[in-house]
């Protein structure tokens, strides 16, 4: 029984995608991708304003095993990232689907969700790698 | 710490100078106004306190040390006494040529030496390490192509697989770094490959035997596929100690190689050097080595520098590099000779070929069951973490308490819960049987009793760190004020 929920989308390289239905998306990574990181120690978010593409990277998280790039699941530009994490980057590890956001961006294209995820195909990807 | 031990006044009275040092030309403002926060102590408590933390190390010379991807094999003493003799210690380095022939012979021939076993057509000894080996092998790939007016290059390929520096070097240089991902067989996937190579590949930078220990089968036909591309080949000699005079990268295609000497030519390693990543390259970039480099005119040893090598890529180090660490590489050369080198390479695959298939006699599972090892070989313990809780870094801490230094954990980090394996050819097949048993026994206990793994290790001087703690909240500070110090 997955607790993958419903109502978001994923890329294939792990992050979230939740549309916000004004043209914005709140973007994080799953609970899938912090399980495997372990406990986070530092997030380095985007700066407002600043223009990301689908694929490209445009934050890391780094735990104590690992600094991982996080990928823009689609192109658009940054509004809103989530300062919290700053401080707390622990929040992710607690909270991957919720708290533990990591940016907004303003989409360019609406149609780029369509190419993304849903909850069932992202589990069977994960069920994959974890063949 | 050793300001536990400090008191005021306390002093090594043999070590200190009787006559105070003359400060009157000095400005004022450039004058501490209070003492510097240096511990006082007296010169037995000193020795006590750095031999006590000398006697918490575990070390290749009282521990095994199976620690993959860092060759932690035994360094032999006579490197370290015959480089250093008096004549190689006192040679001044602005000394005449005159005066060093005798060490210039030594550089001279384990150029040579060097060059013979990656079968390159140049060798220079200058780069300080292995991480300025690789930023010098990438500034050369990009000479080349600029030399040539092909400046439209500007990416650099890298298998995800690959040490952390490479891609970083490419980046220094001011390439892209594009990952190439790896399959399930352990090999570079050639279908991405393919796809990634064009007109602005520049290269690609590869360990072969690979970081996941298994040899690139395919390397002729990626040399082939890179070459046809335009690209040129960098190998990274972390892993050299697997092939040593077997098969040679110069052979198998490569443009450039560094290696690092403190792995396969044991040399001093670890605590952060010193270091020397000598670079060896093919012809067509052999204009622009870093100098200096030795050569022979058939009397005297002369140096090579930017005169004679005006295409070089410059200096990357005061003088020659570190000459102590070259020395001790050249003595460890001439010890084991074409034979010897011959017998790392089999010995240290051998050794690490039994120590897998007898761990998966015990019930360990091998991230690459179907691939034959190098010198180093990959376990995962996905099963044991998903079903007793007990993961990679609990197994390592418990082999702390059997006086084992635990294997390189969690890297590469393509492979789930590993523990990354590599014995080295120095060790006994007892030591290796004497792991399979510990291994054993813990995988027994995690099964039996697991917490007893899970809060390990229970031996050691300090219990388990909150690693994340320490990270999160960084305190590097010793706070002076816990200790009376002097105003």
């Amino acid at each position: 029984m997955s607790d993958t929920p419903k109502e978001l989308r994923y890329a294939k390289s792990h992050e979230w995608l939740r549309d916000e239905g004004d043209g914005t998306a709140t973007i994080g990574i799953s609970e899938h991708a912090q399980e495997l990181l372990g406990d986070l120690v530092f997030v380095d978010l985007p700066e407002v304003g600043t223009n990301v593409e689908a694929g490209g990277d445009c934050a890391v998280v780094e735990s104590v095993k690992a600094a991982s790039d996080v990928y823009s699941p689609v192109t658009g530009e940054v509004i809103e990232v989530n300062e919290s994490l700053d401080d707390a980057p622990e929040t992710i590890n607690e909270d991957a689907f919720g708290n533990g956001w990591m940016f907004k961006v303003k989409l360019d294209d609406a149609g780029e969700l369509d190419s993304l995820l849903d909850a069932d195909a992202y589990d069977a990807l994960v069920a994959e790698e974890d063949h | 710490m050793i300001y536990e031990h400090s008191r005021t006044g306390r002093r090594a009275t043999a070590q200190t100078n009787p006559e105070m040092a003359e400060l009157s030309d000095i400005p004022d403002a450039l004058l501490r106004k209070r003492p510097a926060g240096l511990p006082e102590v007296s010169e037995m408590q000193a020795v006590r306190h750095y031999t006590r933390l000398s006697q918490k190390n575990f070390s290749i010379d009282t521990h095994f040390y199976p620690l993959g991807s860092c060759t932690m094999k035994y360094n032999p003493r006579a490197c370290n006494s015959l480089a250093s003799l008096p004549g190689f210690l006192s040679r001044h380095p602005l000394a005449p040529d005159t005066h060093s022939q005798g060490f210039m012979a030594c550089m001279y021939d384990l150029q040579e030496i060097l060059k013979h076993v990656t079968g390159m057509h140049d060798v220079s000894l200058s780069p300080a390490a292995g991480a300025q080996g690789e930023f010098a092998g990438v500034a050369m790939i990009r000479a080349y192509h600029d030399a040539r007016g092909d400046t439209a290059r500007s990416e650099i390929l890298v298998p995800d697989a690959a040490h952390g520096t490479n891609p970083a070097s490419a980046v220094m240089c001011g390439y892209k770094a594009r990952e190439i991902p790896t399959g399930r067989d352990g090999d570079i996937d050639l279908d991405a490959l393919k796809q990634a190579l064009g007109p602005q590949t520049a290269g690609i930078m590869l360990t072969n035997p690979s970081t996941v220990g298994v040899f690139e089968r395919r390397i002729k036909e990626i040399a082939g596929l890179v070459h046809e591309a335009g690209g040129l080949l960098y190998y990274d000699g972390a892993n050299l100690n697997a092939i040593l005079g077997k098969v040679r990268p110069g052979d198998m295609g490569f443009d450039v190689i560094h290696m690092n000497l403190h792995k396969t030519f044991s040399t001093p390693h670890g605590g952060g050097g010193p270091g020397a990543g000598p670079v060896g390259v093919s012809q067509r970039l052999a204009p622009y080595l870093p100098v200096p480099m030795v050569d022979y005119d058939g009397t005297d040893y002369v140096w090579l520098t930017e005169k004679e090598r005006p295409d070089s890529i410059g200096r990357l180090s005061a003088f020659a590099g570190n000459a102590g660490v070259l020395l001790r590489a050249y003595v460890y050369a001439r010890l084991l000779g074409r034979d010897g080198m011959h017998r790392v390479a089999e010995f240290s695959s051998l050794n690490a070929n039994y120590l897998l298939k007898r761990l998966m006699e015990v019930g360990f599972d091998a991230a690459y069951p179907e691939r034959r090892a190098s010198h180093e070989f990959i376990l995962t313990l996905k099963k044991q973490a998903k079903e007793l809780g007990v993961n990679t870094m609990d197994f390592a801490k418990r082999m702390l308490d059997y006086g084992v230094h635990a294997p390189t954990t969690y890297f590469p980090l393509l492979v789930p819960e590993c523990l990354l394996v590599e014995p080295t050819e120095t060790e006994a097949k007892e030591d290796l049987d004497g792991f399979v048993e510990i291994m054993r026994t813990i995988k027994q206990e995690a099964e039996t009793q697991p917490d007893l793994v899970k809060q390990a290790p229970h031996t050691m001087p300090v219990r388990r760190l909150d690693d994340v703690r320490a990270a999160r909240e960084l305190d590097l500070a010793w706070k002076n004020d816990r200790n009376a110090q002097p105003e």
